[in-house]
């Protein structure tokens, strides 16, 4: 390339696609049920696999025989997934799989498969710490400045304790894939977060080159974090289509499967003792927690904590990290963070009950702690703007001092932080003669509207209307894309969009330059035209400047090559939420009026998705606070609620109104494109929680807060 | 939570062989169903029920005004049927067992949930799926009313809403805010698309009234 173009993202003032409210270009298809999913991809001969799994939390499988599935009606396949010996350390873990003519037929087939086991003792509540044993590997204490000393010269001290339990991903499409051999090479059709990356990933385990795969994958019904891997049904749905001749096998986990394998989040519990200072400083944090992410321990590494606050100068912290009978944990929207903040921001919240002070003066005042980025000064703009928002001033009583009727109304904070950047992404543009554009990129849209960003961004630079623009993803033909995780995937994809697509028109000016009578560096593209810079009369329609090419096509590459700043997209962000709540302290019912989210994510490039997610986020929050819970049986080791009727996600009628607020001031907007996959996700529970114990005077220490819960804490059995 | 439409009411059966019918027939739990009871079993035993099966039979399904014969085991769900058989897959199976309303279906129009429905049980019935609402190239205000508002993120529960809705409005022209927020209480999105939805739901309201839709 000649001349390196300038890349950054064009002014304020000159923008005509990027900043305006666009509908999702999916949007007809998904809501006419015309999109296909690959859960919905028919093949000739389609053949349905389904998934035996072992019913105890821990046991040696000692014989297992699947000679009479085998010969069942319809069979084609069969898998064997486990061998007699192997110790099982969950419920749900697959020991075998068919492939069938129908879904009802490789049901049959399993339930002729003979298992046996050993059952051997298990342990699947982290609950408990006393009673976790040698399953609990504590980590070192860990101490800044002087604790002991700050608790005493402390104006008052809370004392508390702060549950919030695992819960599931439960993607309505469960995982699973379609996969269909011709010859040594297979496609390919998952349900995944991951689509450049998982067909080789397959590959690799199956032995075969990675150039023998084809992915391809439209559209997805959610993944949350949960859908990365290939996962073992990757594996062996793709064996079971081998033997079936090659004929297509669709493998999607059932409900229940999915729910105790496909994908949870991890707890966190702890005791969390505060002191603080008259004027409302918060001067020591200890605190003593633990957390499971299933049969490897996990949940989050030691010293994570406060959360936001993490300047506080005197802290005691340990961590423990317990293993349980359990699938392990998946990456879930915004990684511990929730759990991190809603422990940080409820125990800060019992501080300023204890020393009386308002819980927005008091943040207010903490916020030095918070770390440089997005800073004390962003959060406090947020904190305002929140409390303006939720009509705090108006609406927000001392705790436990509304009023003397049996329904209490109560407000709350919580608070968020995120990073950002973008994964490496690579897009390829092509100008064809006849005027017509295409971008193409190996990522995927999760739902978050990644497709209407890549239009809009390609649209922004070639002076198009974003129908102009043929977007083409989810294919691994196309040039690859990072995952989509951790809010990167917009970062990733306008900048290696916004590249491209400038390659392509540098390129595009060469060519018409002649005919303009001007250099190419003297040109614009607009109003699907390209014009002289200062002179927009001097002009070639776009078509007409495209039918300069001849014969050949322009094709050019843009890259987003590493997650490092490069002014076209930024990192870290912070968020307020309040939630404002009604309890019934007769029943324990507990009404979402209102959540304000306040929330900071750089550059926007189409704010009615953007807000769309922070809606989907702010209403995961409320799910998760008020109904979410996996709901562990200590007799057999299995999940209670590994269903929808039991595992209760939030409804259409339960909540009141969501208010958000993005930050689109030019100190936002400057710092570029900034994800918003995770940020708007972490502060609500913490905000609901705090409501409800604003409302009712007493904390219930674990959520979700059921009417149950909240009836034991109004009658202080908290339990 | 605040579901006003009980997923029974769905699933109301005429002949007598619903899904849900014969499971509470012989008082199992629903669990029972997944958990490998045989249902061929349980649905001979249910009083009053019709013995068909369990072998294949003939059964021809009246789809969005179109006729398929199809030859299918008594226990297979319009659902399946659908899906499997016919390639209308615009109807989603999440729950299976009538609680999420991702398979949304309406049988004489009246939603139900596909799942909880056997498909010999839809016979002489007009069938109407979400398909049947973009047919032609022309879309139903339902669905224009959804993405105008963005009441769709991953899209998987959302032509499940979409005829939902189209059933909601049918029944309820003017609906408030609040009635459309117990309305549509049927459905479930794990995506957290309910506020679009709403506003959707009510504008589709304004733009179906005086212009009909098939
Ligand atoms: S799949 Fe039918 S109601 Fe959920
Ligand atoms: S849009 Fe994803 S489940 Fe509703």
């Amino acid at each position: 390339m000649p001349d390196t173009p300038d890349y950054s993202w064009p002014a304020v003032e000159k923008r005509r696609v990027i900043g305006k409210r666009t509908s999702r270009l999916d949007g007809y298809a998904k809501s006419s049920g015309t999109a296909k999913y690959s859960y919905d991809i028919q093949r000739p001969g389609l053949l349905y696999g389904a998934v035996l799994t072992c019913p105890h939390a821990h046991a040696r499988l000692t014989s297992i025989d699947a000679g009479a599935a085998q010969k069942s009606n319809g069979v084609t396949a069969v898998e064997l997934l486990a061998k007699p010996g192997e110790e099982i350390h969950y419920a749900g873990y697959e020991v075998a799989a068919v492939a069938a003519t129908s879904e009802d037929l490789a049901r049959d087939a399993l339930r002729k498969i003979k298992v046996e086991y050993e059952v051997l003792p298990h342990l699947v509540s982290e609950r408990d710490l006393a009673k976790a044993g040698s399953r609990a590997k504590p980590s070192g204490e860990q101490v800044t400045g002087d604790p002991d000393q700050a608790f005493k010269d402390a104006d008052a001290v809370s004392e508390g304790f702060y549950g919030i339990p695992v819960i599931n991903h439960c993607c309505l499409e469960s995982h699973g894939q379609v996969i269909e051999w011709k010859g040594n090479q297979f496609e390919y059709w998952p349900s995944t977060q991951n689509l450049s990356g998982i067909g080789g990933d397959l590959a690799k385990v199956l032995e075969i080159p990675a150039t023998s795969v084809h992915t391809h994958m439209d559209v997805m019904g959610g993944g949350f974090g949960s859908k990365f891997g290939h996962d073992r049904w990757g594996e062996f749905g793709a064996r079971l289509s081998k033997k079936s001749g090659g004929r297509a096998v669709k493998l999607f986990l059932d409900r229940s499967t999915e729910l105790q394998i496909a994908g949870n989040r991890p707890s966190l519990f702890a005791k969390i003792k505060l002191g603080g200072k008259k004027d409302g400083t918060m001067t020591v944090w200890q605190s003593e927690s633990w957390a499971t992410g299933g049969v490897g321990g996990g949940g989050l590494p030691a010293g994570q904590l406060p959360y936001v606050f993490r300047g506080v100068p005197n802290k005691r912290m340990t961590h423990t990290s317990v293993s349980v009978n359990a699938a392990e944990e998946r990456a879930w929207r915004a990684p511990n963070n929730p759990q991190l903040s809603y422990v940080t921001c409820c125990a800060m919240e019992d501080l300023a009950a204890k020393l009386n002070v308002d819980p927005v003066a008091f943040f207010d005042k903490n916020l030095d702690y918070a770390g440089k980025i997005p800073g004390p000064e962003a959060y406090r703009a947020q904190l305002k703007k929140a409390a303006e928002l939720a009509e705090w001033a108006r609406l927000w009583h001392p705790r436990g001092q509304s009023g003397s009727g049996s329904v209490k109304r109560g407000l709350g904070i919580g608070f968020n932080a995120w990073g950002g950047l973008g994964h490496p992404s690579k897009c390829l543009t092509t100008i064809n003669p006849d005027g017509t554009v295409k971008v193409e990129l190996g990522s995927q849209d999760l739902g978050t509207g990644t497709r209407t960003v890549i239009a809009m961004v390609a649209a922004e630079t070639l002076g198009l209307p974003v129908a102009a623009v043929q977007v083409r993803i989810g294919d691994n033909k196309y040039p690859p894309s990072g995952p989509s995780g951790g809010s990167t995937t917009v970062g990733g994809v306008s900048a290696s969009t916004r590249k491209s697509t400038m390659n392509a028109l540098a390129k595009l000016f060469e060519v018409v330059a002649p005919a303009l009578g001007v250099p190419a560096d003297q040109l614009e593209a607009a109003d699907s035209k390209i014009q002289v810079k200062g002179s927009p009369s001097k002009n070639l329609t776009w078509k007409a400047a495209c039918r300069k090419l001849g014969t050949k096509s322009i094709a050019e590459m843009g890259e987003n090559a590493q997650r490092g700043p490069g002014g076209l997209i930024g990192s870290g962000v912070g968020g307020v939420q309040i939630a404002d709540v009604s309890v019934d302290t007769e029943t324990g019912i507990v009404k979402m009026n209102r959540v304000v989210a306040v929330q900071d994510c750089g550059l926007v490039i189409n704010p009615k998705t953007a807000e769309s997610q922070c809606f989907g986020a702010v209403l995961l929050s409320i799910s998760a606070a008020l109904t979410e819970e996996r709901v562990m049986d200590p007799v057999t080791g299995r999940i209670l609620n590994a269903d929808m009727e039991f595992y209760k996600l939030t409804g259409i009628g339960d909540v009141g109104e969501i208010i958000v607020h993005l930050n689109r001031e030019p100190e936002h907007d400057k710092r570029g494109v900034i994800g918003l996959g995770e940020p708007p996700v972490i502060g609500g529970i913490a905000a609901i929680a705090n409501a409800v114990t604003n409302a009712i005077g007493v904390r219930p220490p674990v959520v979700p807060l059921t009417p149950d819960k909240v009836l034991a804490a109004l009658e202080g059995r908290n339990a | 939570m605040s579901r006003t439409k009980e997923p029974e009411e769905r699933a109301t059966s005429r002949a007598g062989f619903s899904r849900r019918g014969f499971i509470r027939g012989v008082g199992l739990g629903s669990g029972a169903l997944s958990a490998g009871v045989l249902e061929g079993e349980a649905a001979a035993q249910a009083p009053g029920a019709k013995v068909v099966g369990p072998g294949a039979a003939p059964v021809t399904l009246k789809v969005n005004g179109k006729v398929h014969q199809l030859s299918l085991e008594p226990r297979v769900t319009l659902l399946d049927a659908l899906r499997d058989r016919l390639g209308y897959t615009g109807a989603k199976k999440v729950c299976d067992r009538g609680v999420c309303g991702a398979c949304t279906v309406m049988l004489d129009g009246k939603a139900v949930y596909a799942c909880n429905v056997l498909a010999i049980e839809a016979q002489g019935r007009e069938i109407q799926t979400i398909e049947s609402l973009s047919e032609g190239g022309t879309f139903h205000p339902v669905i224009k009313a959804f993405v105008d508002h963005d009441a769709q993120q991953c899209g998987f529960c959302t032509p499940g809403f979409v005829m939902a809705a189209k059933a909601f409005l049918e029944q309820n022209p003017n609906p408030s805010y609040e009635q459309v927020k117990a309305g549509l209480g049927g459905n479930l999105c794990r995506c957290g698309t309910y506020m679009g939805v709403r506003k959707a739901v009510l504008q589709a309201a304004k733009e179906m009234k005086g212009a009909p839709h098939a």
